[in-house]
């Protein structure tokens, strides 16, 4: 069984040895004339503005807290849609309940303008 | 695998999850009208939540019969469970009656307040009544977030924020020791519903000197012992207990304390009866532990919130005591304590909620000098709530003490009962100053802040009663309490 | 074969630990922790169980770890406000203490003697996700539809918490 993750195996070998190789052939191979503006930090071409490390806004992990939380139902999912057919009327039933119940979560953050971009 | 559907419609009860299920639909009804009215409106929340509580306790009360078991044997709604579930429900509902003016005076009418505590309620009552280590686990799960959130509600007060915080780390921490317990047993027995394991051990002997089995049952007991509020484990107690809201505080130390108290329980008796022998001397050294720490150290506290904190972990301690008997007597004296203690001490919270000024630091010894005397209805109820918790005969404190400690007895624990009774004794002096201070000390205020509103004051009517039906005539609710167990 | 591979990922895995806590930049540490993931994902898949190496990756190196870097940047901690903290000792004894009960436990605790009805062969033949499936929807039921108010009361804690204006 283990045997058909060999394709994966041979995958994530190629892209850690393309990532190594890139390495080390630019450093090798690649001419480096430093001035300040290669040195500078990318930011879509545009000229860098203050400090990288600013303090992110909770905005941000109100989303990600949400976004986990229905990962979470959506990870439920997977085992119920493979076993539709079997479980039949009942485990649709099950299933409407569990997205009920978060349903009525959704409506609350949505009413409560979680979502919104305050 | 193709005749699932029939075992799945077979294995269903509705009638065994009926409470929480109630509870749950309430809760979940409360958070969208809360949502969908206009802002500014105040909704009657706290009524529509003691409503749900009402219908909830007329499902728990049809529970007294015939046990009902559902789930595949995930949940069994026997009389063990109805009577916890009839704990949680006065719990909660005191807590309600005395929220409302609370939250209105602190600033924070949160619409969410109510929901959480209707949820908290739903997950004590899985907790009660799960039989596998999976629905308890999940139940625990319910009732201690939805505590983080409560506790650490207000927002803009430094302390609460500090309640929650420190809630959540260690209370997440409890339940990873917890989870790790429960998986241990089940790579022990292959089984995590509590009476197979049960079963598993006593046809497997051998298994019960495995070091896994016995790692197990000491990581569930930590999870739990945090819970309860048992030392070493209540570290978290005094600090989350003074910064969180009031009547959260008071919910906190009888309902969900109760909660973990009857799934350890039954953890304990039905699942790890082969290890009676151990988990008996640990708790034995535990609630002498927990007595005495509590015990010593509320005597230095001046700001009552703190004290009261201190004081509930020993009465956790009295808690364990029957713990440790494990036998008819001491066991129901768990239950019956733990609706006393409800009673008691949520009626003394509600005394504190009435008495506090905006931000509560009038909440200390000093600012309850003349009290008694200023405030005649609220100064007379908190003493007999103080008598109460000391443990005096005709109140419920002294006849739940006095079961747990015949129960210590019976089993032959006998310098158990003495260090119990010479802790009450100890406590007799950290409940009297207050009621010193309220009597026999010159008012420096006229208290001209305190209002009796009607919710709080129906709160503090019922736990009068409650204590003194249960002091007086504590007969007829131990011989429910004796009926409840479960072996 | 297996065995060399299982101790080749073992080793990246307890490594990647090692540099979770002694990594200087939070945000390496987390990188790290990433690392760690994959590493139990890998794991799983030995064990025959891809559905949970699967939601390993999907749920713990994917959103959970989004939510630690989130909450690294939120509090803002650069690698200048990292002090020197002087545990090295007390965490030496305790890690040691610790790894002497695995070890004491793993030497002198068997697993039970029983094997369960659901054998390697039975997870070929029928497949990994349809028999999560079969537990959670059949046995499970109530477990089940109690997480959904558990995470009914996260998405709750998480508004009335962190937003700005409840």
């Amino acid at each position: 069984m283990l045997d058909s993750y060999l394709p994966i195996i041979v995958l994530i070998g190629i892209a850690v040895g393309f990532a190594i190789c890139t390495t080390i052939f630019s450093r090798l191979i690649g001419q480096k004339k430093p001035t300040e503006v290669k040195l500078a930090p990318y930011e879509c071409g545009m000229p860098p503005v203050g400090s990288a490390r600013e303090r992110m806004s909770m905005k941000f992990y109100i989303i990600a807290m949400l976004f986990i939380v229905f990962d979470i139902e959506a990870v439920f999912l997977y085992p119920w849609a493979v076993m539709f057919k079997k479980l039949g009327l009942f485990g649709f039933v099950e299933m409407g309940v569990f997205i009920a119940i978060l349903l009525v979560g959704y409506i609350y953050v949505w009413k409560k303008g979680a979502l919104e971009w305050e | 695998m193709d005749n699932l559907m029939q075992i799945a419609m077979q294995n269903v009860n509705y009638g065994s999850i009926m409470p929480s299920l109630v509870l749950c639909i309430f809760g979940m009804a409360l958070l969208l009208i809360n949502v969908f009215l206009p802002r500014g409106k105040t909704t009657p929340a706290s009524w529509i939540a003691l409503i749900g509580l009402v219908v909830t306790a007329v499902f728990a009360a049809r529970g007294w019969g015939d046990p009902q078991f559902g789930f595949a044997g995930h949940v069994a709604l026997d009389k063990f469970a109805s009577f916890s579930n009839i704990i949680f429900l006065f719990s909660a509902g005191l807590t309600i009656l005395m929220s409302d003016e609370y939250l209105q005076r602190e600033g924070y009418p949160i619409g969410e307040y109510y929901p959480l505590i209707l949820f908290a309620t739903a997950g004590a009552m899985w907790m009660a009544s799960g039989t596998d280590m999976m629905t308890i686990f999940l139940g625990l799960e319910v009732l201690s977030i939805s505590l983080y959130i409560l506790a650490g509600m207000f927002r803009g007060q430094l302390r609460s924020n500090e309640a929650g915080l420190k809630y959540f780390l260690l209370g997440a921490f409890s339940t990873g020791f917890l989870v790790y317990g429960i998986a241990l047993i089940y790579g022990v027995s292959g089984t995590t519903n509590v009476a197979d394991i049960g079963m598993y051990l006593k046809s497997h002997p051998a298994m019960l000197g495995n070091p896994m089995t016995i790692a197990g049952m000491l990581l569930i007991s930590v999870g739990f012992l945090f819970k309860i509020g048992a030392a070493p484990f209540h570290m978290w107690a005094p600090d989350v207990y003074q910064g969180a809201p009031t009547p959260i505080t008071a919910f906190m130390s009888a309902g969900p304390k109760a909660a973990a108290l009857v799934a350890f329980v039954r953890i304990l008796i039905l699942g790890l009866d082969g290890l009676q022998g151990d988990w008996t001397s640990l708790l034995w050294v535990l609630a002498v532990l927990t007595m005495t720490v509590g015990n010593i150290i509320a005597i230095n506290q001046t700001n009552i919130k703190r004290m009261l904190a201190y004081s509930s972990i020993s009465h956790a301690g009295y808690a364990l005591v029957g713990l440790v008997a494990a036998n008819q007597i001491g066991v129901s004296g768990i239950l019956f304590y733990m609706l006393a203690y409800t009673f008691m001490n949520l009626g003394a919270f509600a005394v504190l909620v009435l008495a506090g000024k905006k931000g509560e630091e009038n909440l200390t010894l000093e600012g309850f000098a003349g009290f008694g005397f200023k405030r005649p209805f609220l100064g007379v109820a908190m003493s007999i709530f103080l008598i109460s918790l000391m443990g005096i005969p005709t109140t419920a404190g002294f006849a739940g003490k006095f079961y747990i400690f015949a129960g210590a007895i019976k089993a032959g624990y006998i310098w158990l009962a003495v260090l119990g009774v010479l802790n009450s004794a100890v406590s007799l002096y950290y409940y009297l100053r207050v009621m010193v201070y309220m009597y026999f000390k010159e008012p420096a205020e006229d208290y001209g802040w305190v209002t009796l509103h009607a919710g709080a004051v129906i709160s503090i009517i019922i736990s009068v009663v409650g204590v003194f039906y249960l002091g007086l005539i504590p007969g007829k609710v131990m011989e429910m309490a004796r009926m409840a167990l479960f072996f | 074969m297996q065995v060399l591979f299982f101790y080749l990922v073992a080793f990246v895995a307890v490594a990647s630990g090692l540099l979770v806590v002694t990594c200087k930049s939070p945000v390496n540490s987390a990188l790290a922790l990433v690392n760690t993931f994959f590493c139990l994902a890998i794991f799983y898949v030995m064990l025959h169980a891809p559905f949970m190496a699967a939601i390993q990756i999907m749920v713990y190196a994917g959103a959970i770890m989004v939510l630690i870097l989130f909450v690294i940047m939120l509090l803002n901690l650069g690698v200048e406000t990292m002090k020197k903290t002087t545990h090295t000792v007390w965490g030496i004894v305790a890690g040691s203490l610790v790894m002497m009960l695995t070890f004491f436990f793993i030497k002198r605790g068997q697993p039970a003697n029983i094997s369960g009805p659901i054998t390697n062969e039975v997870v070929e033949s029928v497949g990994h996700t349809q028999l999560i499936g079969k537990h959670i929807f059949v046995d499970f039921l109530l477990p089940f539809e109690i997480t959904s108010i558990l995470l009914l009361v996260a998405i709750v804690g998480a508004v009335i918490l962190a937003k700005k204006e409840v």
